[in-house]
């Protein structure tokens, strides 16, 4: 029992240690900034990278994301004869949860992790220690446009994977169910809010990407430098950034919504 | 006998003779100690090795020498200047006039071998790119590779990458250059390509280079004086010819690669019948 405690105690300890680094590391980050933002080159290659080499794998998430939700909502809502609203569930559900947490954990899997590898293999082979030796800071020319890059594609592509869903979704219920087009479209505009609902799935994507990019340039930054350490520190970021996303989710909901 | 030797020698000598000097330095890692009171001091102007068997830290003294860690204790003095009192600001400041060629190159992969050779030039200095061009260029043509300036990195052989590495190492015009392990991984032409191009750039460019390695053959044909690391101190240091007429028992196992003596070939164990009778038993 006592040897449990000390254990969960250890644990717990290695948490907190690794949420300090990790928030000194994001003042590094964030003093870089400046210098990240006079050199915009840097941040567009690393949006092309972790944002435009995403598309494909959101477009098609986000797509039978849409056939699916329109196919169980449909199923659902006729039950209560309200099939019509289909429309207005799907957007709802989309633009206020599955777009900015699925785009978020797919982000993880498929950008987290290219940075988070992609930095450590260069701590590995020397390529950052040598940026230091020829005095330029590591944390300002290879962290701060990597991260800045995750952050602006993260909400974008949040959008591309609510809008892909919403395609789906009027696919399936307008196109192969048979539900009303105009009632699709116009449930849709009634009750979708712009402040309340689509601004409340952009605010949860910026803070979801701005989680999942300093965790993986974190973990990246930090492995150590053999292929396991590079592999763990993968791996770890995947792990660590699908937590956090939903973790940080149920806290934005609770506030966006107001109950708790 | 070897640090007073060295302590006559920097008695001797005049104070700006020097351009690097290590004192009493102090260095463990976990509870493994790496330097006992290491004392070196480099010449100016000079070839320095710095030789010794493997694991007895000589890219950790590297590492230590340009303030990449911190030592336990002691001092290291480049141009007067104590490295491990230095701010960040301060160490960038001081390695910008410092080259450093890794033992991989450590070129960035997703350069070209032109943007990886101007890339100080474009973070430190203003210069227009015809200029850069022209630098860069000569660089290059330096370490024979001018023709290879639009290759990537990963179409690099080894002993290329290590060229174009030292390119990038000598583009700021530095005060010193340190190579670590540079002879490592070569193809014997390759490997006397390199060893030319270390004393020829020194000599031209007026640099002081430190040369760490314990390829003996290849690091004494260039070396004006080397300095031999065991156990964490110095044990002997000289000319390439004194090191050879030193008697003692780890220079000449050192210089004439001897499998056993005072640094033993087996990593220390429990005896060998022992443990084999045991493993059985078990």
């Amino acid at each position: 029992m006592r040897r449990l405690f000390t254990e969960i105690v250890y644990t717990l300890r290695g948490y907190l240690e690794t949420f300090g680094s990790s928030m000194l590391f994001l003042l590094r980050i964030l003093a870089a900034c400046p210098y990240a933002l006079k050199r915009p080159g840097l941040i567009i290659k690393q949006v092309y990278s972790t944002g435009v080499l995403s598309l494909v794998i959101i477009i098609l998430s986000g797509f039978f994301v849409g056939l699916v939700l329109a196919l169980q909502g449909h199923n659902t809502l006729s039950r209560f004869g309200a099939a019509e609203t289909l429309g207005a569930v799907a957007a709802l559900a989309l633009v206020r949860e599955l777009g900015p947490v699925v785009t978020a954990l797919l982000f993880a899997g498929r950008a987290g992790t290219a940075l988070a590898s992609e930095i450590g293999l260069m701590r590995a082979t020397d390529q950052l220690s040598g940026m230091e030796m020829m005095a330029v800071d590591p944390v300002k020319r290879v962290v701060a446009p990597r991260f800045l890059g995750a952050v602006i594609a993260m909400p974008l592509l949040a959008v591309i994977f609510s809008a892909m869903g919403i395609f789906g979704a009027w696919l399936e219920g307008v196109i192969i169910v048979g539900v009303d087009e105009g009632q699709f479209w116009a449930q849709m505009q009634a009750q979708v809010e712009l402040h309340e609902d689509v601004m409340s799935g952009v605010y949860k994507s910026i803070v979801f990407g701005f989680a999942v990019a300093l965790l993986s340039v974190f973990e990246g930054y930090n492995s150590i430098p053999t292929a396991e350490g590079v592999g763990r520190a993968t791996t770890r970021t995947v792990v660590e950034s699908s937590l956090a996303v939903l973790v940080l989710n149920f806290i934005l909901t609770a506030w966006l919504i107001g109950e708790v | 006998m070897s640090s007073s030797m060295e302590q006559t020698e920097s008695k001797a000598a005049k104070p700006d003779e020097f351009i690097m000097v290590i004192e009493d330095l102090w260095y463990s890692r976990g509870q493994k100690k790496i330097f006992q009171g290491l004392n070196i001091n480099i010449r100016r102007g000079e070839v320095t090795a710095i030789m010794g068997p493997s694991g007895t830290g000589k890219t950790t003294l590297l590492r230590l020498m340009t303030g990449q860690i911190l030592p336990d204790r002691g001092r290291i003095l480049i141009g007067g200047e104590d490295v491990t009192k230095m701010s960040r600001r301060e160490l960038y400041r001081l390695r910008k006039r410092i080259g450093m060629l890794f033992q991989n190159g450590a070129l960035l992969t997703d350069l070209s071998v032109y943007d990886n050779v101007a890339f100080p030039l474009r973070e430190h200095t203003n210069l227009p790119e015809r200029l850069v061009r022209h630098i860069v260029l000569t660089k290059l043509h330096a370490v024979g590779l001018r023709g290879a300036w639009q290759m990537s990195p990963s179409e690099l052989s080894g002993g290329m990458a290590r060229r174009v590495a030292l390119a990038r190492a000598m583009v700021m015009d530095p005060d010193i250059i340190f190579y670590d392990e540079p002879f490592v991984g070569l193809d014997p032409i390759s490997m006397g390509v390199v060893v030319r191009l270390i004393r020829k750039l020194n000599d031209a460019l007026g640099l002081t280079s430190i040369v760490v390695s314990h390829d003996v053959e290849e690091v004494s044909s260039i070396a004006d004086r080397t300095f031999l690391i065991s156990d964490g101190r110095v044990v002997a240091s000289g000319t390439p010819e004194d090191m050879e007429q030193n008697v003692s028992a780890v220079v000449q196992q050192f210089m004439s690669g001897m499998a056993d003596g005072p640094v033993p070939f087996h990593y220390p164990a429990p005896d060998y019948d022992e443990q084999i009778l045991k493993r059985n038993e078990s």
